[in-house]
């Protein structure tokens, strides 16, 4: 009996249905944007149900109230400000309003303080979210080519959530099998991290983290010798640049004219704020986030045990500018926009629950 | 072309869809009838436009001439001349150079009595450009996403309206059309060495310093039977070649129109359908 028959049309029919019942289509009309010059294809389409969508995702909270700058200083007033200190008292009380509202608006002040004791650096939260207050500020001031004056706050990551929602850590798994399969060199499964493609899983580690050359690109029309790059290398960058594309919600000729990936004069100008936004991604990577290591608990860390790090998406929630370009410093220009004590504690001596105070002068108390 | 004697036989009068006998003539080893006087006109039109748009265009370097569709902002409606409006033109004389043709290989099929399948076949590689610069642009509004017509432009084209989807070989429809192509070519040139190999047999093995006789189909068929147990036969490889082909054409098509109007993220995250498949979501 020729029983496979049929088995292979049913399978078959089964998995067109699939294909166009569950990959959402999106149907005409699209809304598109020209970048080059006309007739180049450098265009980008976009479904305007979910732009409508993301843009309802991304509007800005508003400050609770206007802050008074007059007054006495929050690091007069309070025990253990080591950052914020030159804050005055109510600009100090209006951040610490907002950032509960961005962090941790269910769980509230004690997410990250001891009821009992404000100052205490006993829950861990607070000895991160003082680094990260360091680490928005530096970005603030630090990385105006790439934020320009729209600038961060802590909403543009956490939306809401103690951690913001896209981040990433080391990935391996599945892991091979070993033996003569045991090098795929990061390829051939689901890249969680390179838009879905089976391009290398693990490319962040590199560029995110790591500075591998990113720049895969032969200069000449003839090898020259020169160029090192092989397809393995290529793959790479194209596993970081589909990690930037989805990030952004963008695509490829965002940034570049495919017809010379290298050539920044062909390039639209987006490609240098890109490429300040990578530096900035491992800048923050390997000076702020490496660093507190030891301070977040495990099931605070990705599945290989490293600490959770900063990628495009965790700013830009798959949009171009995050939060649409709508600047929320204007409201925090005392806490987000100038830089506090930039001082970074020993963090391998912080015991949760134990220690009181982390760095920063000892407590006049 | 001098006219073979016996060719007398095969031109007749009649078969044509349009004008009646005023045009069914032949110039020298061209048959003429309506299509081919429409056909001249388009292709000399759309020529002469393309050597006009070269001429206000910056370089006669043949290989970057460019005649660039407008901007998408001009949307559905008519552009001005020298900001797309000659590529919008050329687009309509191409469409009714290509038509022409292919109406002027019906009127020969018919005077000949012989099957629609030169221009059906033909109807497809129409139907795939037409899809470029008409259906597709239709669905998304502009005629700026039409391709330009140069040598390298429309490269450069092709290689950005991929890299807007990221990874184009994740595209499904571009990957059947792919195998389609390759197929096509790994089946011709089976049947093209197979033939061959029947009509050139080599020296013959029993009589030294002689060729050997020409084989038959039968010998062809028993090869394939012999090496994989089915042979398609001498007609039936005539017909897979056509399938193979068409829908090379067919699926390229369908792997661009549904790039932007149905489709605007990466096509790896199309498959996204795959991953999450009730079997081992």
């Amino acid at each position: 009996m020729k029983l496979w028959l049929p088995f292979a049309a049913s399978a078959g029919a089964l998995l067109t249905i699939a294909s166009f019942v569950g990959a959402g289509w999106d149907a005409p009309p699209v809304a598109s944007e020209q970048i080059g010059f006309r007739g180049t294809g450098m265009v980008h389409h976009r479904d305007i149900e979910s732009e409508a969508a993301l843009r309802q995702a991304n509007v800005v909270p508003q400050a609770p109230w206007q802050a008074d700058p007059a007054g006495d200083k929050a690091g007069t007033l309070y025990q253990n400000v080591q950052v914020l200190g030159d804050l005055s008292d109510d600009q100090f009380n209006q951040f610490m309003a907002s950032i509960t509202e961005w962090v941790a608006p269910e769980t509230g002040c004690n997410y990250c303080h001891n009821p009992e004791n404000m100052a205490s650096d006993e829950i861990y939260q607070k000895v991160v979210a003082r680094r990260m207050i360091q680490m928005t500020q530096a970005i603030n001031v630090d990385w105006k080519p790439h934020v320009a004056e729209t600038g961060v706050t802590c909403y543009t990551c956490h939306r809401g959530k103690h951690i913001p929602a896209a981040i990433w850590s080391a990935s391996l798994e599945p892991k091979p099998a070993g033996n003569m399969t045991q090098n795929r060199q990061g390829q051939n499964v689901v890249a969680d991290y390179a838009g879905k493609s089976s391009l290398p899983q693990n490319a962040l580690m590199d560029y995110l983290l790591g500075d591998q050359p990113i720049r895969v690109h032969s200069t000449t029309a003839l090898p020259t010798g020169t160029n090192h790059a092989g397809t393995k290398e290529t793959e790479h960058t194209w596993a970081l640049m589909m990690h930037m594309s989805e990030s952004l919600g963008v695509n490829c000729v965002t940034c570049h004219n495919s017809r010379a990936f290298n050539d920044w004069d062909q390039s639209p100008p987006q490609r240098v704020t890109a490429w300040h936004g990578i530096k900035m991604a491992r800048y923050l990577n390997t000076n702020y986030m490496e660093g507190l290591t030891p301070v977040f608990p495990a099931n605070r860390k990705g599945p290989e045990g490293d600490v959770l790090k900063i990628g495009c998406a965790t700013c830009h929630n798959g949009v171009q500018k995050p939060l649409y370009g709508v600047s929320m410093l204007k409201d925090y220009v005392a806490a987000m926009t100038v830089k506090g004590s930039t001082e970074v504690p020993d963090f391998t001596t912080y015991v949760p629950g134990k220690t009181q105070v982390l760095g920063g002068p000892p407590p006049t108390q | 072309m001098a006219l073979l004697s016996f060719e007398r036989k095969y031109r007749v009068r009649g078969g044509t869809l349009i004008g009646g006998d005023l045009f069914d003539f032949w110039v020298g080893p061209f048959y003429v009838g309506f299509f081919g006087v429409t056909t001249a006109f388009f292709a000399a039109l759309g020529t002469a436009l393309i050597l006009y748009g070269a001429a206000i265009g910056p370089t006669w370097n043949i290989w970057q001439i460019s005649i660039a569709p407008p901007d998408l902002s001009y949307g559905l409606a008519l552009a001005p001349l020298k900001q797309g409006g000659l590529w919008q033109i050329i687009t309509v004389c191409a469409l009714g150079a290509f038509i022409s043709w292919a109406l002027r290989e019906v009127e020969i099929c018919r005077k000949l009595g012989i099957g629609y399948h030169v221009p059906f076949a033909f109807s497809f590689a129409i139907f795939a450009y037409a899809t470029l610069v008409v259906f597709r642009p239709l669905l998304l509004g502009a005629w700026g996403n039409g391709f330009p017509y140069g040598i390298f432009s429309h490269l450069d084209w092709v290689s950005n309206v991929g890299y807007q989807y990221l990874h184009f070989h994740y595209n499904p429809a571009h990957m059947i059309a792919v195998s389609f192509f390759f197929t096509t070519t790994f089946a011709l040139s089976l049947h093209g060495g197979l033939i061959l190999s029947a009509a050139n047999p080599g020296a013959a093995l029993d009589e030294p310093g002689q060729q050997a006789e020409v084989k038959t189909p039968e010998y062809e068929d028993t090869f394939f039977r012999d090496i994989i147990g089915y042979s398609i036969g001498t007609l039936g490889i005539h017909r897979l070649g056509l399938i193979l082909a068409l829908n090379a054409g067919f699926w390229s098509a369908v792997c661009i129109i549904i790039s932007g109007p149905f489709w605007n993220k990466g096509w790896p995250q199309w498959w996204s359908w795959w991953l999450e498949l009730p079997i081992w979501r």
